[in-house]
């Protein structure tokens, strides 16, 4: 594939592709990390074998894509050109699929099944979670297989960086990312022209742009299925603003638990360096840019700007001052422009639509969409893309539909281990970066995990303070001891063993942590606690002082016990107690010998929902167990 | 040279000898080696001409560097948060039960190697364990022990 | 003729150059700012916090370190207040557990504890940490690294895991003609538990085993 040279042969080049391929039916499979997971390899194979069994290789098209964010229904089918959609598919479905094309009909059992109406539904665009989407920055990802940069080409790939170099000025295509009002969207939220006229305009050279896929927020999946679904996207951005800032060298720095996204990445850069979409003279305009992929080694907090800078010097991602800005002295000292992938896969955009569009999507403060990973306690999890300002209600009871297994909402959990949790009473606040922070939680990079009455807010703030201990880099005190005292007192309140005086002593310290320590992991190390104790400080309390659990969770303070009114004998849970805890027989009640038990869940999870004989006791006295020889009292059945 | 001295110099000739790839080095030995032996880190020292202070700090800060050998198969449970609302504690105590062996540790066996990772980007199918790198998920606590029988 | 920047510390007015830092220009005016891990030769490293003051400007104010912080015109700098000894309290509080030998602290951290009214043993208990009698300032490994080109002793692990450990093929060559870390150590570990060459509770072996 020769080089291209200008705009006219990139265009001439989408004619030829389109022309290539003839309008035919498509099946497109999702099989990113999460397909894969399910099973998509198979799947894809099945319909390999089945289209070349048939004869239909000059008719049916295979597409296989990245993830289409409906996590929980991957393996995903889409058949183009009428996006009918499939879900859960399996390899024995490809069979009848492909017939359903053949005949123009539709395997109705495959559809979405709407849980209120059973109403069946085709079209992709119509399921409710798609629905009331707004994926514009996701929207290619079910048009285009990742290693094969002509399936970006045919829906407008690059077009963006052809006006960009040709069209415009680097100062003008500065200008309108300023004007668009886009802030980035890893956590920090900081306007992105901002950034990059600072770093356009310091001194020195080399300058670099750098692309943070060190995505680290447990919970947190976007940036991933991006850049394993349409790593074009982000490139094509990265090089755009590599034309505004006057950088010639460029680093994609991703976390090595990501194996597909570093795979898939690698291949777009190689094709696109064939195409001459990289390297020397892009498209003929002159312009040179070249980058280097970085793999991340296994530390949070090298997602961090600074120490992802030195990460990519080939150091221990350790943060350093930050006085002076990264993007007047970043990697080896020179000006240094670092974005989240999402961020960046936003530019193309930008410059095809213009600032005015965008800016006509969002909040007055939040401009544009933002892809939320919605995730936890709630029916349809997946990613979901939303204009900012949508309210949390809508995303997780319109999108998300409610929550799991008719549970009751409990809070939100936003912004990662930086964030917080928001309870029921602020469920209608708009999705906004300074709204949720108002909150005392924040935006972060995305991570919306839902929880609700059987999940421990003590735990979560403990789960999260754990999380950071293990990360921290140690270097600065404040955080280092900040953190391994917050853990001890969060374990121990945990397992019954708080003390009075522990709340305040907890506030101390996260105050301390705030104000003085080196990097926003540390100072933003305390928000889980701090937000927990805001809206839930009860549950501390009973906890501390009644050695009670009220979500039933923490397991030294909680015990199992089956009611002998309701227990029918059934021996499931005798047999799959791994401690032998349980004692009773045939026709005669079960028990827990408390003293065994080792409060893994198991009874709890086995007992037939229509006996629900197990239940969870916390702060209360366990009842003695029955009389040997206790009979069951029969239920009738129906 | 011995073969790793040559194997060493391989992968850091490579990346042309440029320091900054220190970390890309040692990821590429630690995937070719499956840890990285005392002798390997003092070879990266010596091609690459950094002090072995530096090596080896790189290998004990980021947590993807093993300086000890792993078991035969590699478990990695993911604790990220949704993973954890949906109850991978449970899962990981269970695993350790299985196994006799706490977290970060090996079987006597040199079988199973137990590890947390913190979130595998599987969000949605949580609670979420990923053998030989293969994702398994959901998990239940009693799927667990199926799920150990199939490793040998 | 470099240009002077203006400010005021506590009250003072205080000229310094361009490029200084708020710690710098401090110590020029003989004003105190303590510090743990800050060494005229060595870049400042930020590890310690202690030197944290109330910077100021157009009316917002930010926590700062004062050894990394550049100097700005019109910056007021508070190096003492309540919220800034209520820090210092707290910092020192929570690496006295670390720092102990024999039940006690010494040196600068003992200066500092009386200074701020720190409970050294506030906590002890709850924490349960080895006292390794190091406080992870970094000290003797960017001295080591950064002034004499040893390279003996180097911060190893990450967190509450993070030890500084010495590379016994390196230490037995550069060490016996050295010393100098022993001068910089501010709770005196390194001068109590070596023998000038190996250093034997702190070896890379020792780390990789356990031990530490």
């Amino acid at each position: 594939m020769p080089r291209l040279n200008s705009p006219t042969e990139l265009e001439k080049l989408r004619e030829e592709i389109k022309a290539r391929r003839p309008p035919r039916p498509c099946i497109s499979i999702s099989s990113g990390t999460c397909g894969r997971a399910r099973g998509s390899e198979a799947v894809i194979t099945a319909f390999e074998e089945e289209i070349k069994k048939r004869g239909l290789k000059e008719e049916i098209d295979i597409k296989v894509t990245g993830c289409l964010g409906f996590c929980e229904k991957e393996p995903i089918i889409l058949v183009h050109p009428d996006e009918i959609c499939y879900l859960n598919a399996k390899p024995e479905d490809a069979a009848e699929i492909i017939q359903g094309i053949k005949d123009k009909k539709v395997v109705s059992r495959l559809l979405y099944t709407d849980p209120v109406t059973g109403e069946k539904i085709e079209h992709e665009s119509e399921i409710p979670f798609y629905k009331r989407q707004l994926r514009i920055v996701l929207s290619l990802n079910k048009w285009i297989d990742p290693r094969n940069i002509e399936d970006y080409i045919i829906q407008g790939g690059y077009s963006a960086l052809s006006k960009a170099l040709f069209e415009m000025s680097s100062e003008q295509v500065l200008e309108e990312v300023k004007e668009a009002n886009l802030r980035g969207r890893g956590g920090g939220g900081f306007p992105a022209g901002r950034k990059w006229k600072e770093t356009k305009n310091a001194p020195g050279e080399p300058k670099y742009v750098i692309v943070n896929c060190d995505e680290g927020d447990p919970g947190a999946y976007m940036d991933r299925s991006l850049m394993e679904g349409n790593p074009h996207s982000v490139l094509e951005g990265l090089i755009i603003g590599a034309y505004a800032i006057g950088a010639h060298e460029g680093f994609i720095y991703v976390r090595q638990e990501y194996p597909l996204a570093c795979e898939n990445l690698n291949w777009a850069i190689k094709q696109a360096e064939e195409y001459g979409f990289l390297g020397e003279n892009i498209l003929g305009s002159g312009f040179n840019f070249r980058v280097k992929v970085h793999r991340g080694a296994g530390a949070f907090v090298s997602g961090e700007s600074s120490a992802l800078m030195s990460a990519v010097e080939g150091k221990a991602g350790e943060p350093r001052f930050k006085y002076i800005h990264t993007a007047v002295s970043g990697v080896k000292g020179r000006p240094s422009n670092l974005n989240n992938v999402e961020t960046w896969a936003t530019v193309p955009l930008i410059i095809n639509k213009g600032a005015d569009w965008f800016r006509s999507i969002g909040t007055e403060g939040s401009k544009g969409t933002k892809i939320f990973s919605l995730v936890g306690k709630v029916n349809n999890t997946g990613l979901v893309e939303v204009p900012m300002g949508m309210t949390l209600r809508q995303v997780i009871y319109d999108i998300g539909g409610g929550i799991l297994k008719g549970k009751k909402f409990k809070a939100v959990q936003t912004g990662g281990p930086s964030g917080g949790v928001i309870p029921e009473q602020y469920l209608d606040t708009p999705v906004d970066f300074d709204e949720l922070t108002k909150l005392g939680s924040m935006m972060g990079s995305g991570g919306m995990v839902v929880m609700d009455e059987d999940t421990c807010m003590v735990d979560v703030a403990r789960y999260f303070v754990n999380f950071l201990c293990e990360e921290s880099c140690g270097k600065c005190i404040p955080c280092r001891e900040g953190l391994r005292l917050l853990r001890v007192i969060l374990n121990d309140v945990c397992q019954g063993k708080g003390k009075e005086g522990d709340i305040e002593v907890i506030e101390e310290v996260a105050e301390v942590m705030a104000a003085a320590s080196l990097c926003a992991l540390g100072t933003t190390a305390a928000n889980p606690v701090l937000s927990t104790l805001r809206y839930f400080r009860d549950e501390y309390e009973a906890h501390i002082k009644e050695k009670r659990c009220p979500a039933k969770f923490c397991k030294d303070l909680t015990s199992f016990y089956i009611q002998p009114e309701k227990c029918q004998a059934c021996l499931i849970c005798l047999r799959n107690c791994p401690a032998g805890a349980i004692n009773g027989d045939k026709g005669l009640v079960h028990w827990i010998a408390q003293e065994k038990c080792s409060k893994c869940g198991i009874c709890f999870e086995v007992c037939p929902p229509r006996f629900s004989a197990v239940v969870k006791l916390s702060g209360e006295p366990i009842p003695e167990p029955p009389p040997p020889g206790t009979k069951v009292i029969r239920k009738k059945e129906g | 040279m011995t073969g790793v001295s040559g194997l060493v110099a391989k992968v850091v000739d490579s990346y042309q000898r440029d320091k900054d790839m220190l970390i890309q080095i040692l990821l590429d030995l630690q995937s070719g080696f499956g840890w990285l032996p005392k002798q390997v880190l003092d070879e990266v020292s010596k091609h690459l001409g950094v002090p072995i202070t530096r090596v080896y700090q790189i290998a004990t800060f980021y947590k993807a560097f093993s300086l000890a050998p792993k078991g035969k198969h590699l478990i990695r449970v993911c604790m990220g948060t949704a993973c954890q609302v949906r109850g991978s504690a449970l899962i990981r105590d269970r695993m350790e039960q299985l196994l006799g062996i706490k977290v970060g540790e090996i079987t006597s066996d040199m079988k199973f190697s137990l590890e947390t990772v913190n979130c595998l980007g599987c969000c949605a199918m949580g609670p979420m364990a990923e053998i030989d790198g293969i994702a398994h998920g959901p998990l239940t606590i009693s799927k667990v022990e199926e799920i150990l029988k199939k490793y040998e | 003729m470099e240009e002077m920047i203006a400010l005021e510390i506590d009250g003072k007015e205080v000229k310094a150059k361009e490029g200084m830092t708020i710690l710098e220009a401090a110590r020029g005016a003989n004003i105190e700012i303590p510090t743990l891990c800050y060494h005229e030769k060595l870049k400042p490293y930020g590890a310690c916090r202690i030197c944290s003051v109330e910077a100021e400007r157009g009316g917002r104010v930010r926590i700062v370190a004062a050894c990394g912080y550049p100097v700005e015109g019109g910056l007021l700098v508070r190096t003492r207040s309540p919220k800034i000894d209520r820090i210092r309290k707290v910092i020192i509080e929570l690496v006295a557990p670390l720092a102990m030998s024999d039940g006690g602290i010494s040196g600068e951290l003992r200066r500092l504890a009386d200074e701020y009214g720190a409970d050294i043993h506030r906590f002890e208990s709850r924490l349960q940490v080895e006292p390794t009698r190091c406080i992870l300032c970094g000290l003797c490994v960017r001295y080591c690294d950064e002034v004499m080109g040893g390279h003996a002793i180097g911060f190893m692990g990450r967190g509450i895991e993070r030890r500084v450990v010495f590379f016994p093929e390196r230490a037995s060559r550069f060490c016996p003609t050295c010393h100098e870390c022993y001068e910089v150590c501010p709770t005196g570990k390194i001068a109590a538990e070596t023998d000038g060459s190996i250093f034997p509770k702190f070896s890379i072996d020792d780390f990789l085993s356990g031990k530490m």
